[in-house]
């Protein structure tokens, strides 16, 4: 039998050895505001925990050398990432003194660059299996389900990140309502006004180039300045419209973002459905009209479902871009992930920062994996969507 | 030439300008945004010069993301690249899910405060779309063309110079262009980590309730922003009208 070596393996070898034998895999800080030490894997692990790991990224990186099957790459490279989860939730219970509620254990950069390094791995391997949008859905599950898992356990309790979520678990829930309600409400009030908009579009040409530009125009302005800019019609309003105030309608807070990321999202979905509906084939509309249908019947039962692909895209762009930029609403006091990511900005606090930025970025993923999936399903034929 | 559209842009360049090098005289519009004695033309730094410090921290930024992005879709796209060609579809799917604010935050704890993580957040954010362009106009080339080009005798390098980068150039320049829009809006939020950039006049306006603060930063980068995007647009189109295509 013949090695042959893989490249890209070559390069996850690299990082991976990096991270396990130069960086650090820990950080110890005797309380929140200190500077951290540094503490590599033998000396944040008990020995019995370091050489788990150590034999796990040493298997990976041969697995990532070597031309192997994908399959195999990819269950060391879940097996390793599982491992180094536990683990690093082990150093925390090992490098805390005991009885000591002030120290706080961190994941350091070898940590972070071992995950890269195995994450990198697991991607390739997941690209080249091309697995169904099921399985990948299913396989999101898996992942998601053993951090919950995790979580529960308790496993990494002992961690700054956790430690910062105890002291702050009420808000934390309520500011994480508020993102998902920002992100998907102004998405669910998009869609629904921007569908008509884009039908409408489809049949006034002129209206059309008018609509999109101004909504492309708006998609350029920077978040911030949009919910700045917002800030005073909408403080008018509260003060001048009666009932408005009651309904929450206010200059600063929710409201402005709100309406932003509805604005922001107005594109994606409008100009999807036009491009959606353009690429109906003629002959469908055409077999339509022969069999009587009405106008109305037409695109409910013909071009709809055919554009459906098309404007679910729209909805994964919105969808993805809202989680994020809901993160920005916090500086105009609209809540939602992030209240932590400048607090912890505000407070030099990494730990801090992560609570905002982990879930957003697990949301955005999810929403992300899932949509793509959907899209891949509602898309009987791929040519058929790539002439649209 | 002078269409409606750009005369109206021509109007609001104008304007702009006016209104970065003499703010005083648009004091009268943003005094009724604010209370009886607080200042309504923003009075802790130089609304110009925070202008060329944004602009520079974008084109610093997206230089260098462009030199990278174009180089590392280069080389994937050869055949000795080639392995990794599925996995960097992938990752700039991967990347382009991280919030940009989410970028910058992290940022902080390696960089420090200030210019320095901005610039990197701008640069890491600003290769995805620059890649993820590149890689669509190098693999999408008509495959007539490059036969012909093979069966002319040119060597990969004079392909790749000669029809590959031209060819591919209006698909790349479109994601510069996307790159330059999403640096200008990052560039707004850093100066939550002390970058010096327009941002600051939100920001200030937002902690000090000062309305007027809060649209003159705002109106600023928003109009900056669309002009700009405008320009690279109009660019691209001029370059793809004279390729002949």
């Amino acid at each position: 039998m013949q090695l042959r070596v893989d490249k890209l393996g070559v390069i996850i070898a690299a990082l991976a050895a990096y991270g396990a034998f130069l960086a650090p895999f820990a950080t110890f800080r005797a309380n929140r505001i200190v500077a951290g030490e540094a503490r590599s894997i033998s000396e944040a692990l008990p020995p019995v925990w370091a050489a788990i790991i150590l034999l796990f990224v040493i298997a990976a990186a041969i697995v990532a050398v070597l031309k192997t099957p994908s399959s195999l790459r990819l269950a060391i490279a879940f097996s390793t990432l599982a491992a180094l989860a536990l683990g690093i939730g082990a150093a925390a219970g090992h490098l805390t003194p005991p009885e000591n509620s002030y120290a706080r254990v961190s994941p350091a950069s070898g940590f972070w660059v071992l995950l890269f390094a195995l994450g990198l791995l697991a991607a390739d391997a997941l690209t080249r299996l091309r697995p169904s949008p099921l399985v990948r859905v299913l396989f999101l599950c898996g992942v998601l389900g053993f951090i919950a898992a995790v979580l529960m356990s308790g496993t990494w309790d002992g961690l700054s990140l956790l430690k910062e979520y105890a002291g702050r678990a009420d808000t934390f829930w309520a500011e994480a309502g508020k993102h998902v309600m920002l992100a998907l409400g102004s998405l669910a009030a998009a869609t629904i006004i921007g569908i008509p908009v884009g039908v409408l579009c489809h049949r006034v040409t002129r209206l059309r180039d008018g609509l999109l530009g101004v909504l492309n125009a708006i998609q350029t302005i920077p978040s911030i300045a949009l919910f700045g800019i917002l800030i005073a019609p909408l403080g008018w309003i509260a003060i001048h419209v009666p009932g408005a105030a009651a309904i929450g309608i206010r200059g600063i807070g929710a409201a402005p973002a709100f309406v932003a990321l509805f604005l922001y999202s107005l594109l994606p979905v409008v100009a999807n459905t036009v491009v959606g509906l353009a690429g109906v084939p003629r002959e469908a509309n055409d077999a339509a009209r022969g069999i009587g249908m009405t106008d109305f019947q037409r695109l409910a039962g013909i071009e709809f479902p055919l554009a459906f692909p098309v404007i679910l895209t729209g909805i994964r762009i919105v969808l993805v871009q809202n989680i994020g930029l809901a993160t920005i609403a916090a500086l105009i006091g609209g809540g939602g992930f992030g209240v932590f990511v400048f607090q912890g900005v505000g407070q030099t606090a990494m730990d801090l920062v992560l609570l905002g930025a982990v879930p957003t970025v697990v949301l955005a993923f999810t929403a992300a994996i899932v949509l793509d999936a959907l899209i891949e399903m509602a898309t009987p034929n791929r040519n058929q969507v790539q002439s649209a | 030439m002078l269409r409606l559209p750009n005369l109206f842009r021509l109007l609001a360049l104008t304007v702009l300008i006016a209104f970065l090098v003499q703010p005083q005289w648009f004091e009268p519009l943003l005094r009724p945004l604010v209370q009886e004695n607080a200042p309504a033309i923003y009075n802790q730094g130089s609304l110009l010069q925070l202008t060329l410090l944004h602009l520079r921290t974008v084109a610093i930024a997206t230089a260098g993301a462009t030199v990278v992005a174009l180089a590392l879709a280069i080389l994937v796209t050869r055949t000795s690249g080639a392995e990794f060609l599925p996995l960097s579809r992938s990752l700039v799917n991967i990347g382009q899910t991280f919030p940009p604010v989410a970028v910058l935050a992290l940022a902080v704890p390696i960089f420090g405060f200030g210019e320095k993580p901005t610039l990197i957040a701008l640069f890491l954010y600003g290769l995805l779309p620059i890649f993820e362009n590149a890689l669509t106009g190098l693999t999408t080339l008509p495959q007539s063309i490059m036969e012909a080009a093979r069966g002319t005798g040119m060597t990969g390098r004079q392909r790749l110079l000669k029809i590959e980068l031209p060819l591919a150039m209006p698909v790349i320049l479109a994601g510069i262009r996307l790159s330059v829009v999403i640096s200008l809006a990052t560039a707004t939020i850093g100066s939550t980590v002390a970058a010096r950039t327009l941002g600051e006049v939100i920001i200030a306006g937002l902690q000090s309730n000062n309305l007027a603060f809060v649209v003159q930063g705002g109106l600023i980068v928003a109009v900056l922003a669309v002009l700009i995007h405008d320009a690279l647009q109009a660019a691209e189109r001029s370059l793809g009208s004279r390729m002949g295509r």
